[in-house]
């Protein structure tokens, strides 16, 4: 005979094991694309990639072989002059929103950080074009830098600005208590109580611009051959993969392939790679 | 060695409501000061206004003076970073910084205001620790554990050090033990009278047999005001105000 106590604890335990397989479910199906996207990759670019095509630049159409290893050395010279404008104004501006930022001036930067975040990436190319390739007078990777530095900046800052405001308030009294001044609390403590948040919030932004294509069309513009210096055309990953993608060659769809392979696979690298930098640097936690 | 502290004339205020009103008194230095009220009365925000610290929070407000040793603290010429650096001061919560080893934790008042030398830190580490009554339970793991992976009561006696590194002349102590566990209170408190040796050390305590175990002196506070100020002996056996009499013997708070 079923008491009403053992009906009521069936139901239950069924409802919990429902809802917990529901959230596993949900977990698998946002981890499926990316696996898909992943293995699909492997399977399409994997057999393109090899020594020449990381070493060598493009040949010829009709030419087989050839490599994209201007793009990869470009696209990482565009995403160091990106990085350098976007991370510092972005954590600057994150420490001034949440250390400094009660103001109304506050408020406006917050606002124009989140409609810069909206703005379509081939409006900034454009934006940029006008601003910086025509005075200048020719592309150049600088010029793409600064579109994709902008774009970080956004990202960067509002992430810096909610990991700072979690650092509880307790640990800046203890640091203005010992008579350190609030800029240096800010840095040396605030800052790096912080740190693997914000780290975080740097990677998300440098993802997401590493695979940028728009912006670049007008700015670094891409090109054929080596171009290690900034202030000329450069070849870049996304770029070259869009060229190659629409052309009507087959040679340089399978180099397509390849490209977009490498380029995930050195963004997941670089991320990986900060990771457990950032976790060796942590004093132990345990007791 | 300690220095005494004179109040006069302190009031201070959050934003409109004003807190505390017309406060006057003389702290004897090498001596523990107790502070106590009920909840609310404005006893963290006068320890607060002796090492500037009130006026962090936004919106706070202090008139009056505050003589500590040589420095006028609220006067024109002082900065607040120089007061800080002269007074520590222990929080309620422990509040050692997480992201630091209990090395860099004890060195943390030095090494962020310029002192770089190597083995005289290493030597003022050892030392701060030693007082705080922690030195031996740290001493082989002060560079590898952080300052947030031990017990709470040898946190805040890590905060203890922190604050004594920087060789302050006077100690302002926050309801040191209210977090802890009473066999660690056991310990602050017994620090707290060997400290008095070297610093006048003012103590915030809710617990009035705290303030009976460890104080020469006692404040009481209520609603903003200081009702009375004596020898702890006379505190407890024959107050003077009613006000007084009736906090103590638990008529209220």
């Amino acid at each position: 005979m079923f008491s009403a106590k053992g009906v009521l604890g069936l139901r239950r335990r069924f409802t919990n094991h429902l809802f917990t397989a529901a959230a596993a479910l949900a977990s698998l199906l946002v981890l499926a694309p990316l696996f898909a996207i992943f293995g699909y990759l492997l399977y399409r670019g994997l057999g393109s990639v090899n020594w020449a095509f990381l070493t060598h630049t493009p040949k010829p159409i009709g030419e087989t072989g050839g490599g994209m290893a201007n793009a990869i050395v470009g696209s990482g010279l565009i995403l160091a002059i990106a990085s350098a404008i976007g991370i510092p104004l972005g954590i600057g501006a994150g420490i001034y929103l949440s250390e400094y930022g009660k103001s109304r001036y506050a408020q406006v930067v917050r606002f124009t950080a989140d409609v810069l975040n909206g703005v379509p990436s081939i409006v900034m190319g454009i934006a940029v074009y006008g601003l910086v390739v025509l005075p200048q007078g020719h592309f150049s990777a600088f010029s793409g830098g600064v579109a994709l530095g902008i774009m970080m900046i956004p990202t960067i800052a509002r992430t810096t600005e909610e990991m700072l405001a979690m650092v509880p308030n307790v640990i800046r009294e203890a640091a203005l208590g010992l008579g350190i001044p609030q800029w240096r609390t800010t840095l040396s403590i605030t800052l790096r109580t912080a740190t693997s948040g914000v780290i975080t919030g740097v990677m998300l932004a440098f993802a997401r611009v590493a695979g940028e294509t728009a912006p670049l069309l007008f700015t670094a513009f891409g090109n054929q051959y080596w171009s290690l210096k900034p202030n000329q055309p450069t070849a870049a990953l996304p770029l070259q993969i869009y060229v190659y993608a629409i052309s009507p060659f087959d040679e340089w769809h399978r180099q397509a392939w390849a490209g977009a392979l490498v380029l995930i696979a050195i963004i997941v690298g670089a991320v990986s790679i900060v990771r457990v930098i950032a976790a060796r640097h942590q004093v132990s936690h345990s007791a | 060695m300690g220095v005494g502290i004179e109040v006069r004339d302190l009031n201070a205020w959050f934003s409109k409501a004003q807190v505390l009103q017309d406060i006057q008194m003389n702290v004897e230095p090498n001596h523990v000061t107790a502070v106590i009220g009920p909840s609310g009365c404005g006893k963290s925000t006068f320890v607060r206004c002796l090492n500037r610290m009130h006026e962090t929070i936004a919106g706070a407000r202090v008139e009056g003076k505050v003589q500590v040793g040589d420095i006028d603290v609220y006067g024109s010429g002082t900065a607040a970073v120089d007061v800080r650096r002269r007074i520590g001061m222990v929080f309620q919560k422990p509040n050692p910084f997480p992201t630091m080893s209990i090395y860099d934790n004890v060195a943390a008042g030095l090494k962020l205001n310029g002192y770089r030398n190597r083995k005289d830190l290493d030597a003022i580490v050892e030392r701060s620790l030693r007082m705080a009554a922690l030195w031996d339970e740290v001493k082989d793991v002060v560079r590898k554990k952080s300052g947030a992976s031990l017990s709470g009561g040898q946190q805040q006696r890590v905060c203890i050090a922190r604050a004594l590194a920087v060789e302050p002349e006077v100690l302002l102590m926050d309801e040191p033990a209210s977090a802890l566990d009473p066999i660690s209170t056991g310990k602050i408190e017994e620090l707290i009278f060997q400290l008095k040796e070297q610093y006048t050390v003012v103590i915030v305590t809710h617990n009035m047999q705290q303030a009976a175990r460890v104080a020469d002196y006692t404040g009481f506070f209520l609603m903003g005001k200081l009702i009375e100020f004596d020898k702890t002996q006379k505190i407890f056996t024959t107050p003077s105000d009613k006000r007084t009499e009736d906090y103590i013997t638990g008529r209220f708070g």
